[in-house]
């Protein structure tokens, strides 16, 4: 049934949907061209208001200029977007798909790009592109390193910090082994999102680099390396911190904005964010008291890159470059990097822009509890998607499913 | 009309059968959009691997047993201690309006009721238990599923009472009661024998709707519920939701054993039933009159006004909180107040609430037709849908939304019939239809038909009679159906996102994503715009029968 059903569908579309040539990014003239009058359905995460109010803006500037209507749809988790892009692959739908672009990165990109649900390469035929700072930010190319390839284009760089309310906690600990000192002198006043939950991952690779003897094996695939031997100290670090973590470890907050609430309601001192400007925008919406600070590891924190994808079978495939372009303008990155909207920081590198573009980043106040980009430091490479995936699953069978 | 019948059920069972088919390829390994060709049992072997496996399965069973187990004591205690009084009409007016609150609403609500630093606590604290900072204690998210039982049982306690209030009259209970207390019963216990044996065969129905729901909830089991692991609805959509795309295969896997519990549960309810029922028997004609009845008078009316004021006071939290600009712990009530909030969000509420309403509304329209044609033809060829026919109808209710969504909306991208409102309406209808009939059918049945034999020897002709008999008296018993087929539309979210794409919005859909990021001043305001929207079909069900009854005061009384 499946499969007369699918080509009875593939019958009917070709029948109805008159094929469209995919534009040729190359040609940009044409590429704004084809965008005018078009609706681009853009599937980003909705859980967060600050966000939120950025993609409206991008859509209104979009509208403005280049006549492309943005429509934001707010998803509870990222791969409802690509539940739906195999849904229509199943179905045969290979044109005039439901969602245009996706805010993605990480392990949803590789499991996109290997099962070929992507459009492109297009990000490095956008005139903005040459803004992007390729030398200096590995991570716009690489994701999880996962090469790029041009199926993706970024627009924000996040990094990990952690934020900490200094009127329980004024000196936080600042590595993996100070912090679960810390946690059995004061339990439950620290916890992260529940793995498999993309940040409560990411706190397990930076407790990993932390704690393993090499962590230049966590660039290569979990297959070729000795994983038990690598991961051995991380456990035995997590036997000690789970009965401390809040609630003992037997329930944990299940995203991370949810760690704002707890801090605001003061269950917790100490938590984790993949945004430096974080803390400063819960601030300034009245989120958090303005005791909280940011501050990161002793032996540095995990960069990556945010990133947007045009699905295969995107019906509005002009139209979502031309918002991809729009989003690596200087004046975007301005906007984005501004803690007061969003406090995400720029791909952009500060060398190729004029003194005015440079004159309205260092003019943004980046806010009392973000960082510099000294304080900051280099961020460290994600390690490759397989650990993401692997530290999970075993953290799920060794800690997620103890009550 | 005649086909009524026949299209209402193809509406109904044709979705559902189709999904769960869609479903099954996937759990047996079959999947071509991520290379999967190999046809076997892996995905069940990956299953029954997971570490969590065997308490996600009795979480998933217990929390559904126990929670439906307590809502009906409770809803039948109500019953039994207070149907027919005056103190009744009064928990009727307090509890009806809890139908009308989104589960997710009411289980945030609740939430920040119970909670460590909740409300509750920060309202004695500190000066009562001296706590500065919120206590770390396991109260939300309990390994039991317990603070998860409690929320869903006051959520579905109006819903078995209205249900039941539907059916009750054709009990005839004040004459049983009567008749009981005259022989010295007390008034629980002769309720509870005389009346509840006649009662309860007739929202056996709605009851085992709750079951299902209860044992596969995702939304209240991921506020509420624990998920160390999970109950196993949950950990389906997660594995739904992961980059990994094989575990969609697990996935699969597991929605069809979500399925085969929610079964396995109910045959088990039936058999409970017929025990209970033997059991009870004995009971009934042991003879003794009385069995404590002025206390469990009391614990049911300490259980009403406990189930309205977790919902309304955890309503009025999250209402607070919508106004609130700092409010901390253990401050009893916000150190500041603004409308800003309301003045960010507002505008975009709007929009997405006008297509809620016009979803809800169509959907519903058509399901008060088609129910209506339904009902209408089965009276006059004098037909009723028994037995399997009418499990058929059920069937939305009893299969988990989970098992059979994915698979629908393949079906759906298959005909390019998805995208639109139009393809959002339909499927929403679906679970519309089953609750409109739920609630139509016995009014509709319990119509005294001596009315339509004297219009006809007066030479009405059926359709006269249906018109300006029939259906002006069931007005309100109609309006009611409508404003519960209204509600259940606008809490959709699984169907709203599958078959819409993501490009139909409603206020459920942009709650949900909102609530992940947990900023609970706009969790507030989608909650009250959710639960406003509903009140206000629920007051038009109340409201309209007075007014187009303005002139007959015999069915005023009756509405």
């Amino acid at each position: 049934m499946f499969r007369w059903t699918a080509a009875l569908g593939a019958a009917a579309l070709a029948l109805t949907t008159p094929a469209l040539a995919d534009p040729d990014p190359s040609d940009w003239n044409a590429v704004l061209e084809q965008a005018r009058g078009q609706t681009v359905y853009w599937n980003a995460w909705g859980g967060a208001t600050a966000t939120n109010d950025f993609i409206a803006w991008a859509g209104q500037q979009v509208q403005d200029r280049y006549g492309v209507t943005v429509e934001h749809v707010k998803l509870s988790d990222t791969a409802d977007a690509v539940s739906r892009v195999l849904a229509e692959k199943t179905a045969g739908k290979d044109e005039g798909g439901a969602i245009d672009l996706i805010w993605i990165n990480g392990a949803n990109f590789a499991a996109m790009k290997e099962a070929g649900l992507l459009f492109g390469p297009w990000a490095q035929d956008l005139p903005n592109w040459r803004y992007v700072d390729v030398a200096g930010k590995p991570a716009v190319t690489s994701d999880f390193t996962v090469p790029t390839e041009g199926l993706e284009s970024p627009w924000a760089m996040a990094q990990v910090v952690f934020y900490h309310d200094t009127a329980h906690l004024p000196e936080p600990p600042k590595s993996a082994a100070a912090l679960a000192d810390w946690a059995a002198a004061n339990p439950g006043r620290f916890t992260f999102p529940q793995p498999p939950d993309f940040l409560g991952t990411t706190f397990l690779k930076q407790a990993l680099y932390d704690l393993a003897a090499d962590p230049a094996l966590l660039q290569q695939p979990v297959d070729a390396v000795d994983y038990d031997a690598v991961t051995a100290p991380l456990w035995a670090w997590l036997d000690d911190l789970t009965p401390n973590l809040w609630r003992e470890g037997r329930a944990y907050p299940q995203t991370g904005p949810r760690q704002l609430q707890l801090m605001s309601d003061g269950e917790i001192d100490l938590a984790i964010s993949f945004s430096p400007g974080e803390a400063s925008t819960a601030i300034a919406n009245g989120q958090l008291p303005d005791s909280v600070r940011s501050f990161v590891l002793d032996g540095g924190t995990i960069g990556n890159a945010s990133f947007v994808a045009i699905p295969y079978n995107a019906n509005a495939k002009a139209g979502a470059m031309v918002l991809a372009d729009f989003l690596l303008s200087p004046e975007a990155q301005t906007r984005a990097q501004d803690p007061n909207v969003l406090g995400y920081g720029t791909v952009l590198d500060m060398a190729t822009l004029t003194d005015d573009q440079r004159a309205a980043f260092d003019a943004l106040d980046l806010g009392i509890a973000t960082l510099t980009p000294a304080e900051l430091g280099a961020a460290l490479p994600e390690p490759h998607p397989s650990w993401a995936v692997k530290l999970a699953e075993d953290w799920t069978a060794r800690y997620g499913v103890a009550q | 009309m005649r086909l009524a019948p026949l299209l209402t059920l193809l509406f109904l069972a044709g979705p559902v059968l189709a999904g769960l088919a869609g479903v099954v390829a996937p759990a047996l390994g079959y999947f071509p959009a991520i290379g999967a060709n190999d046809w076997g049992l892996g995905a069940f072997r990956a299953l029954f691997d997971w570490p969590g496996i065997s308490t996600a399965i009795r979480l998933s069973v217990t929390t559904g047993l126990a929670a439906t187990a307590i809502a009906l004591a409770v809803t039948v205690l109500i019953l039994a201690a207070w149907s027919g009084t005056r103190t009744f009409r009064w928990i009727e007016r307090a509890l009806s309006p809890l139908l009308s609150v989104p589960h997710a609403a009411a289980a945030f609500g609740i939430a920040f009721l119970i909670a460590p630093s909740g409300w509750i606590v920060r309202a004695i604290s500190p000066w009562l238990t001296g706590w500065t900072r919120p206590p770390d204690l396991l109260i939300l998210q309990d390994p039991l599923g317990i603070a998860m039982v409690l929320g869903l049982v006051a959520k579905e306690v109006p819903f078995l009472l209205l249900m039941a209030l539907a059916a009750l009259p054709q009990c005839q209970p004040s004459r049983s009661l009567t008749v009981a207390q005259s022989m010295g019963y007390g008034r629980v216990t002769g309720w509870l024998k005389a009346v509840l044996p006649r009662l309860y065969p007739l929202i056996r129905l709605p009851v085992y709707a709750v079951l299902a729901y209860s044992m596969s909830v995702v939304d209240v089991a991921i506020i509420l519920g624990p998920n160390t692991p999970p109950p196993l609805s949950v950990q389906v959509v997660r594995w739904m939701s992961q980059p990994d795309l094989t575990l969609r295969l697990t996935a699969a896997a597991g929605a069809l054993l979500q399925t085969g519990l929610v079964v396995g549960a109910l045959i088990t309810w039936r058999l409970a039933e017929m025990a209970l029922a033997r059991a009870g028997r004995r009971w009934a004609t042991g003879g003794a009159r009385s069995n404590g009845d002025p206390a469990l008078r009391v614990l049911a009316m300490a259980l009403a006004a406990l189930s309205a004021a977790a919902i309304f006071a955890g309503l009025a939290g999250l209402g607070l909180w919508s106004i609130t600009s700092v409010w901390r712990f253990p401050q009893a009530l916000p150190d500041a107040l603004t409308l800003s909030h309301w003045a960010r969000h507002g505008p975009m509420v709007l929009p997405t609430l006008a297509d809620t309403v016009l979803i809800a509304a169509s959907a519903t329209l058509a399901a008060l037709v088609l129910v209506i044609a339904c009902l209408e033809t089965e009276i006059r060829l004098r037909l009723r849908l028994e037995g399997r026919a009418l499990w058929l109808l059920y069937l939305p209710l009893i299969i988990p939304q989970i098992a059979f969504l994915p698979g629908l909306q393949t079906l759906a991208l298959n005909w390019g019939a998805d995208m639109g409102r139009v393809a959002v309406t339909l499927v929403h209808l679906v679970f519309v239809l089953p609750y409109v009939m739920l609630s139509l059918a016995d009014p509709y049945h319990g119509w005294d038909a001596r009315q339509a034999t004297v219009a006809a020897a007066l030479g009405a002709s059926p359709r006269r009679i249906f018109w300006r008999l029939r259906l002006s008296m069931l007005l309100a018993p109609a309006l009611t159906a409508a404003a519960v087929g209204f509600a259940v539309s606008v809490g959709q979210y699984l169907p709203t996102l599958l078959i819409g794409g993501g490009r139909v919005q409603t206020l459920t859909t942009e709650a949900v994503a909102l609530a992940a990021g947990g900023d609970r001043r706009v969790i507030g305001i989608y909650a009250l715009a959710q639960t406003g929207v509903v009140v206000l079909g629920f007051a038009a069900a109340i409201g309209l029968p007075r007014l187009v009854w303005a002139n007959r005061r015999g069915l005023r009384g009756a509405a």
